[in-house]
């Protein structure tokens, strides 16, 4: 129920945020469209765990900011090999291991690995990931399993 | 103070181009489809990252800013997502990656499905 | 500041044409045609300020769900041959 309550209110400052204008009357379209979003939602079964995780939001403030400092580690490695006049890749296809429990973590441990420049997901299969990485040291990093801890770590914070 | 904040904008923004050139030129440097995506991925975040934060410094505190925060959280979120679906596509259509080393199935029992990206038996 | 942003991402973007005109794979130019969406949006954030109207950035907003939907609707025409496929009906993927 409290999930219901969270999805609509965000909603709701969405609206308020992309219009601009408070005037009583686009203000209560605002709520009403809100609402219906809502019910729209629970009718898609898109309100439940996995499309709105509440339980996630108190972990977020902590690994949203680490996950862009690693961003910016294996982008500016990736940008040294795109400028290197012999352009020394080594592309590597591995099977890395997720330790989440919930499939919110698993996503987001999936999506971290993407959105990480150098390493992407290609296949999942039950609780093992398939990553194609752009040089060897990709790989070893993503075998090692930092990001996994932190991202059980990130799920665990509920 | 307005002086700092000019100037830690514009060195974002600079910061911000250089990684969207750098991206769009990997794109065209890269041998394949995947390694191509690798560089192209350095514009979908480094690039506009850096770009969203020099422009959100000279945006000052208000709903521009929220809008630009917005834009910031789209790429983070979608960007993925289309990365991941373009990587099982070429998968599933049978395109071979050029690889320097394979670790498939090295460790654990290969799976039949050729979308997983493990190599079929 | 910005003009010199504004020129690094047309660059950028005849970069990603480029790529777009070679590609020897369809998946080639479905990814260099994201990369255009993506500098499309910066560019018009970087316009907006340039021209000190803001609004651009509502525009770049609902540019990039359409960019979004746009590139994973072909990938699926591509991946099962139909638009209206429903991945849920079958038990495998």
């Amino acid at each position: 129920m409290i999930r219901y309550f969270s999805l609509a209110g965000l909603l709701f400052a969405f609206w308020l945020a992309l219009s601009g204008h408070y005037t009583p009357m686009l203000v209560t379209a605002g709520a009403v469209c809100a609402v219906a979003c809502v019910f729209a939602a629970i009718r898609m079964r898109a309100a439940d765990p996995e499309g709105h995780p509440i339980e996630l939001f108190r972990g977020a403030i902590t690994y949203f900011p680490w996950l862009f400092l690693e961003i910016t580690k294996s982008g500016w490695s990736v940008t040294k090999v795109i400028l290197d006049p012999s352009l020394p890749i080594s592309p590597t296809m591995t099977v890395v291991r997720a330790s989440q429990k919930t499939p919110a973590g698993m996503a987001t441990y999936a999506n971290s690995i993407t959105l990480t420049p150098g390493t992407i997901t290609v296949g999942v299969s039950g609780d093992e990931f398939t990553v194609h990485a752009l040089v060897r040291d990709g790989a070893d990093d993503l075998e090692g399993g930092g990001m996994d801890r932190r991202v059980s770590q990130f799920e665990g914070a509920a | 103070m307005t002086l700092a904040v000019d100037l830690a904008s514009w060195g974002l923004i600079l910061l911000g181009s250089f990684f969207t050139l750098v991206g769009a030129f990997g794109l065209v440097r890269m041998p394949e489809v995947f390694t191509r995506m690798h560089a192209a991925s350095v514009t979908d975040t480094l690039g506009v990252g850096f770009l969203i934060l020099g422009m959100t410094l000279q945006a000052g505190f208000g709903l521009v800013t929220l809008k630009l925060l917005f834009l910031l959280a789209l790429f983070v979120f979608t960007g993925p997502v289309v990365t991941h679906a373009l990587a099982q596509a070429c998968l599933h259509e049978g395109i071979k990656p050029l690889l320097a080393e394979d670790r498939r199935g090295m460790t654990r029992p290969r799976s039949t499905d050729p979308d997983d990206g493990r190599q079929p038996s | 500041m910005f003009a010199a942003a504004a020129a690094a991402i047309l660059v950028a973007l005849a970069l990603a044409i480029i790529r777009a005109i070679k590609g020897p794979t369809v998946f080639d130019r479905v990814l260099a045609g994201n990369s255009v969406g993506t500098l499309a949006i910066m560019l018009l954030a970087v316009v907006g300020f340039l021209t000190e109207r803001p609004e651009f950035l509502d525009i770049g907003l609902t540019y990039g769900l359409l960019n979004l939907i746009g590139t994973l609707s072909v990938l699926k025409f591509f991946r099962h041959g139909d638009l209206a496929y429903d991945a849920d009906s079958e038990s495998k993927s």
